[in-house]
Order: structure tokens, then sequence, then C-alpha cells
């Protein structure tokens, strides 16, 4: 182990990781709003516009992302559409993310009985007050567990962003080990780096589960 | 240029190829399903022991695997192994080690977390009916055990095949890798042929992996209760 070489090299995948968690984040963010919005569409029935976020989250949650980005990346611009790599990276994510969150809302609105909608409404509140205070907040207890699988799922796919020419974590060891040879000390600072990112957002989402088995109803 | 080079894809046997290179990435998948299968019941069934010191052992293995990304695990065996140890992989071989080791944390935490959501009363129930030990496990823990953890067992090889398209950053030449040759060799002829192609192996990757996601979420469906 080299451990100047290391020093030298921290900035680096500082820069680095702050990149990855900004794509992360934005990603995320947008994966959220689209699969609030899909949920919504399917649990209302919309119909025919159902039935497309039927085939988006179908089209998303059985394709890998790596092939997802070549499309998007070297294949759009065949067809005139040329989008940065940054862009590029967050459609990517937040097309895989939006379906995968899609999937977290409905389990969790699914898994609230019919009998409380009716009840709430026969107590005199509105189609909206019963939504807002009654459904979401139990659906949403429900959904935290695999929500936060996905917050984490999504930071760990973004490792693939270095194919469409982003200096990630990914990129910035691979360089290394291709221009130093110091195959060891890159390697370690990037286990270090996903360290770092992740595992602060996996304990926060284990305490959260824990907290989170009281607020269920009736069990 | 109009048709965008779509004939790229029925030209020779640029379609066989691509299957082909679809194959070598199914054929890692399902042989580290397998291996998963097999050493993921044992760490579950170790999983569930009391002694301290196979808990924490078997935690850290488990947290650190789930929390790497894939891709790191693969530079990890890949180039971490032959520059630390001298152990030259290939990277096929690198790759379904990585996702052997991958699917038994999963399968393992599966098999601990069915085993641990048996309630007791079944034990005690089989036991007062004059089941043997043995008969209880055959007739009512085993059954029961199977059908929660097949469904999720399917789902991690869909998963599994998403994930092994990682394999073409340590080199292994399999789907996509073939697509870009296809499209470099035709460079000249065909210069917008990208497009199709990974339109093709975006379609392919859906077209395996759909059926098994949706014999998952039947079986899941049917074996409910």
């Amino acid at each position: 182990m080299d451990t100047g070489f290391i020093v030298e090299y921290i900035p680096m995948y500082i820069e680095a990781a702050k990149l990855t968690l900004k794509l992360g984040v934005i990603g995320i963010l947008f994966s959220l709003i689209i699969g609030v919005c899909c949920s919504m569409i399917q649990y209302y029935k919309i119909p025919f516009v159902r039935r497309i976020v039927a085939i988006y989250i179908e089209l998303s949650r059985n394709t890998p992302l790596l092939v997802q980005l070549f499309f998007l990346y070297f294949g759009l611009p065949k067809i005139g559409i040329t989008i940065s790599s940054e862009t590029c990276a967050i459609v990517g994510l937040s097309f895989l993310g939006g379906s995968y969150m899609s999937e977290a809302f409905r389990s969790g609105l699914e898994s609230i009985e019919k009998i409380q909608m009716e009840s709430g409404l026969s107590l005199g509140l509105t189609h909206s007050q019963v939504m807002r205070h009654i459904i979401f907040p139990q659906a949403l207890s429900i959904s935290i567990p695999p929500l936060c699988a996905n917050v984490i799922f999504l930071i760990k796919e973004t490792s693939v962003f270095s194919v469409v020419a982003l200096a990630d974590l990914m990129y910035v060891a691979k360089d290394l080990i291709g221009l130093y040879y110091k195959t060891d000390e890159a390697l370690l600072m990037l286990i270090v780096s996903y360290l770092i990112i992740l595992l602060p957002i996996s304990i926060v989402a284990t305490l959260l589960e824990r907290r989170l088995r009281y607020a269920g109803f009736g069990n | 240029m109009q048709d965008l080079g779509i004939r790229v894809l029925f030209m020779g046997d640029n379609f066989l190829r691509l299957l082909g290179g679809l194959w070598i990435t199914v054929k890692i998948s399902l042989l580290a399903v397998a291996l998963s299968i097999v050493l993921g019941t044992l760490l579950g069934i170790i999983m569930v022991f009391k002694n301290p010191v196979t808990r924490f052992v078997t935690r850290v293995y488990l947290d650190f695997i789930r929390i790497m990304p894939q891709l790191v695990l693969l530079f990890l065996v890949y180039f971490g192994l032959t520059k630390s140890f001298g152990i030259n992989l290939s990277g096929q071989v690198s790759a379904v080690i990585v996702f052997t080791m991958w699917g038994t944390a999963e399968i393992g935490d599966l098999v601990r977390g069915a085993l641990i959501s048996i309630p007791k009363h079944q034990y005690e129930s089989g036991q007062a009916l004059g089941l043997t030990n043995k008969q209880v496990y055959r007739y009512i823990i085993i059954p029961q055990t199977l059908r929660r953890l097949i469904p999720l067992a399917i789902n991690l090889t869909t998963r599994m095949i998403k994930t092994t398209s990682l394999i073409v950053l340590i080199g292994v030449v399999e789907v996509l890798k073939i697509g870009q040759q296809i499209i470099e060799a035709n460079r000249y002829t065909v210069p917008d042929s990208a497009l199709w192609i990974y339109a093709a192996i975006f379609l392919l990757y859906f077209l395996a992996c759909w059926p098994i996601s949706l014999l998952a979420s039947g079986l899941e469906k049917k074996w409910k209760n």
C-alpha cells in the first residue's frame, strides 16, 4: 500500500463521489416523482394511460440500466437526439427508478383495505381528506422499506455511469489502475468511497424500518 | 440512409451472433443462480444459529456484499485478485464468482427470513398430531418455506440476468460487445446502425427477463396463502 499515493488522489475521489451523489440524488428525485404519478394512475385505474404505464413498468424493470444508457447515449443521436452525458445518466436512472418507485408506492396503496375508504367517507370526510389523513399515512408506512431499498439500489446502479463518459467513482478507479498500475490503492479507495456513501443510507433505512413497524394498523 | 440501418440486424448471421451473446449472459446468470441456491441455503441455515461469531461474520458478509455495487465487486475480483495474489481469472470465471457471492448473500437472507417466519405453533401442532420431527419438516415446514422462497429465487434470476450485463466492462464478449462489434464492422456502409442494434439488445434483454418475472409474480400470487 502506497499511502502517499492514496493521499494524493483523495481529492479526485471526492470530486467523483460528489458527481455520483449529485446524479444519484437528482435521479432519485425524478424517480420518486415518476413513481408517484404512475402509482396514482394505476390506483385510480385511469383508462388507456394505465396501459401505457403498465408497459413502461414492465419495460424498465426487465432491462438493465447499462443497456438503457447505451441506447440513450449511442443510439438516439442517430435519429438526431443528442443529449449530454449528465442528462443521459439522469434520464436513464429516472427511467429505471420510476418503475421501481411506482411498484413500491403501489404495494403500499394496494395493501390498504377498501373498508378504510368507505369508513372515512361514511364519517363525512371528503375523498381528498380520506386520502390525505387516512390512506396516505398508512400506505407510506408500508412503502418505506421498499422505497429505502430502491434508494440504495439506485445509488448502486450509478456505478455504470462511467460508460457514458462521466468521471464517477468507477471511472476514476479504472483510470488510476490504467495509468499507474496502483490497483490495490485504487480499489481500496473505491470501496471506502462507496461505503461512506451507502453505509449511512443503509443504517438510516434500517432504523426507519424498525420505527415504522409500529405504524401498522390492526396487526 | 432512410432505413437507419435496421437491415444490418438481418445481414449475415448478425442476429444469431447477438443471440449467442445473450446466451453467454444468461448462461453465467443461470450458473451463478444454481450455485447461489445451494450455498445460499447453507448460509441461511448458518445465519439462524445463535452462535455470536457466525452471526457477526455472516452479518458483515451480507452487508458488505449488498452495499457494494456489483460492478465494484467485479473489479475487486477481476483486477484486485490478479494484482494482489497473482490469481489470473478470466472475465467469465470472475463473473461467476462475483454473482455467486452476491446471489448467496441474497438467497441466504431469504432463507433466513423464511426460516424464522414460520411460527412456532406450526412445529408444535405437528408434534401434537403425533408426527415425528422428520415428518414435521418433510410435510409442514419445508413445503411452506419453499412456497415463500421459489418466487423470490426466480425473481433473483431476472435481477441476475440484468446485472450480468455489467460483465462487458471487465472485457467479457457478450451481447453488448457483439453489438458494438457489429456496429463497428458496418461503420462505413451503414453509419447509423447503432440505434437499431442497441434497440434490439434492449428488446432481447426484455424478452429474456419478462417471462421469468411473469412466472415469479404468477407463482407468488398463486401461493399467497
